[in-house]
């Protein structure tokens, strides 16, 4: 039991940062970001040229991963995007972009970064075990520790500083908010840009753990969006649970159902259509958007 | 009016510049051989390492004057599809190589993508080598297909008999992505230990092939405490992820897998946790690789900037089509010729000191020789290198 919650808050905590950005991104500008999971790629890969590569101290290599992914989000946001919202009022319009943009970004990291599975050394070395109940790497445990520090760190942003209320004014009521003098392009800008680093952030952290390949994207933003439809789409504090809620899914799945096969991602499917059929503004959206 | 001449000059040069070029590339005849594999995905490695080696070995013929078969000398073409490791893009990719009236295919690289483009190939007179592993695919009535690689149901007994007489190995458990391919090795697997007298402690743990922390996966493989781990199947992907993950939670028994894997790729990933991973290669080791097998690994590294050990049997394919052809030039455009010629076959191996061959085997497992002979080098990774732990031959 011990093993399961440790898993569960582990892979809760880096799920919530994944789904994070997706869901600011979509809470602004009401934008599917499809290429979401190529930017977690591009932060992990990032990490690992700087940290793995030249050797430079692991946080350094972290912060240029979010520096590259947030100049990347603006630049997409400000010559991709916008243009697209202005111009055309079908929402398809930047879904299909935010797919060519996927579509791009895979090649362009197969021609930068290759095909192989990447890696870095360990942050830390140890295991920590508890009389073999309770076994977990000291890097799992401080790359959680770090996780969930950037997501209180998030929330804090978006609560207390200028940027976070203009943020939050504009997923409210864009048309208020510009009403009440925001900035609309550069706020909208900014969210992208923010985003986008969150993205190369949890990348950048879990390149560490995991290693990052060419293929991760597609699968990543599969998962970040069913635990933005899970926690209820453009709500930040939905992402947050939709994350947990997926982590502990997964982790009490896999210890205690291994022996009828790989059935935890079925099962989790089927719960997630009931749940969507129940409720399909998801935990904490509200029905009319 | 001196411009004007500038200009005429000018135009002149790269008239006659453009007219030379061509002339240069017309000498030779230009055959085509194609390539459908996964080359976009998780999956990436197994089709690129495919490709590029086509790619690399075609570009060095051609820079070498071409490839000379009966009285034609032939420039090389390698034409690409990338199925996706999706089985209607195989097809789509396999009726892509017969439109542009290609005889000779390498891939795909999956079970299903094999299994599905088996019809498009027989009906359009086209031979291809895939690297996967269902025995239908190889045994009579099928007659197209040719198993590109040792497969694990040849590779896999053998180094559990080695590791039962060297290691004690008594117990051995079996972890697998939830995918045909893998799948399926598991089940050769568990068929292969449970008939050398192995007891099988774990064999129904699978994992998602996009999962990327492997703790969770593991640890209750880890409370049956086997003497051998298995990776069944596993892409060079996951490898690493789950050797840290085994040896982090305490696993100190051996740990195998029966595809091919890239050193640099383990020694990233899981450093010094991957110490005694036993792996199979190609020409893979300093000690078997003979000088044009290092040449190529020297021009693909600096035509791609990285060097995939995957390619270590990956290079094969290429190489049996060609000498094939070279042996009976009119199987260029008869499939039947080069069956009938693959029976008699025989050619010196020129990526293997020694006197290794290259010539179609499969007779024990397939009842017909559908199997390129690369050799069973059975690797074991040691402080960032393969270190060659035996060779065996497949039948």
């Amino acid at each position: 039991m011990e093993q399961i919650l440790a898993n569960g808050v582990y892979l809760g905590s880096q799920y919530a940062m994944i789904a994070l950005g997706l869901t600011l991104i979509f809470a602004l500008m009401n934008v599917l970001n499809f290429a979401h999971g190529q930017m977690y790629v591009i932060g992990g890969f990032v990490t690992y040229t700087f940290y793995g590569q030249w050797g430079v101290p692991f946080v350094l290599a972290l912060v240029m991963s979010c520096v590259t992914l947030a100049i990347l989000g603006a630049l997409i946001e400000r010559y991709l995007f916008a243009p697209v919202i202005k111009g055309s009022a079908r929402e398809e319009s930047t879904m299909l972009l935010a797919a060519g943009i996927a579509f791009f970004l895979d090649a362009v990291i197969l021609l930068v970064f290759g095909e192989k599975q990447r890696g870095v050394p360990k942050i830390i070395d140890g295991v920590f075990n508890y009389d073999f109940k309770l076994i977990m790497p000291y890097d799992r445990i401080l790359i959680c520790f770090l996780a969930i520090l950037s997501i209180v760190a998030f929330i804090g942003l978006m609560q207390y500083t200028k940027t976070g209320r203009a943020l939050r004014a504009l997923a409210q009521d864009r048309t208020a908010a510009q009403l009440m003098g925001v900035n609309v392009d550069r706020y909208s800008m900014i969210g992208f840009a923010l985003g986008a680093m969150l993205a190369g952030l949890v990348g950048g952290l879990l390149v560490t753990i995991t290693g990052v390949n060419l293929g991760m994207g597609g699968p990543t933003s599969i998962k970040a969006f069913m635990m933005v439809m899970i926690g209820g789409a453009g709500v930040i504090s939905g992402a947050i649970w939709g994350g947990i809620i997926l982590g502990f899914m997964e982790a009490i799945g896999l210890a205690l159902l291994y022996q009828y096969g790989d059935i935890t991602y079925l099962l989790i499917f089927v719960s997630l259509m009931i749940f969507l059929a129940i409720r399909p503004q998801g935990l904490m959206g509200k029905p009319w958007g | 009016m001196k411009r004007r001449s500038l200009m005429k000059s000018a135009l002149t040069a790269v008239a006659f510049t453009s007219l030379m070029a061509s002339t240069a590339l017309a000498e030779n005849t230009v055959l085509k051989i194609g390539f459908v594999g996964v080359t976009s995905g998780p999956a990436a490695s197994w089709g690129i390492s495919n490709q590029r080696s086509m790619e690399a070995r075609a570009a060095w013929i051609n820079e070498t004057g071409g490839y000379k078969i009966g009285d034609v000398t032939y420039d090389i073409e390698i034409v690409s599809f990338d199925d996706q490791k999706d089985p209607k893009r195989a097809i789509a990719g396999m009726e892509k190589m017969a439109q542009e009236g290609i005889h000779y295919v390498v891939g795909p690289n999956v079970d299903d993508g094999a299994a599905a483009v088996r019809p498009v190939a027989e009906s359009n007179g086209i031979m291809y080598f895939p690297y996967a592993f269902p025995k239908s695919l190889y045994e009579a009535p099928a007659s197209n297909a040719v198993l590109g690689m040792v497969a694990n149901y040849q590779s896999g007994p053998a180094i559990y008999k080695y590791l039962m007489a060297e290691k004690g190995v008594k117990t051995v458990a079996f972890v697998a992505a939830n995918e045909s391919d893998p799948l399926s090795q598991r089940t050769g697997g568990i068929e292969a230990a449970t008939a050398l007298g192995m007891e099988v402690v774990s064999d129904n743990v699978t994992y998602q092939v996009d999962t990327t922390d492997f703790t969770p996966v593991l640890t209750p493989v880890m409370r049956a405490q086997p003497d051998l781990l298995v990776l069944s199947g596993v892409s060079p992907a996951n490898a690493p992820q789950l050797i840290r993950s085994a040896r982090e939670l305490g696993f100190q028994g051996v740990i195998s897998t029966e595809t091919a894997q890239d050193a640099g790729v383990l020694a990233e990933g899981a450093g010094d946790l991957a110490n005694g991973f036993i792996s199979v290669g190609g020409a893979s080791t300093p000690e078997l690789s003979s000088p044009m097998m290092v040449e190529f690994v020297e021009r693909y590294t600096k035509m791609f900037g990285e060097y995939n050990d995957e390619s270590n049997t990956k290079v094969y394919a290429l190489e049996y089509i060609l000498e094939t052809l070279k042996a009976d030039p009119s199987a260029i455009t008869d499939v039947d010729a080069f069956k009938t010629t693959m029976d008699t076959f025989e050619a010196p191996n020129p990526y293997m000191n020694g006197d290794a061959k290259l010539r179609y085997v499969g007779m024990s497992s397939f009842g017909q020789r559908r199997q390129v002979s690369v050799p069973l080098v059975v690797n074991v990774y040691q402080n960032g290198a393969f270190e060659t732990l035996f060779v065996a031959e497949v039948d």
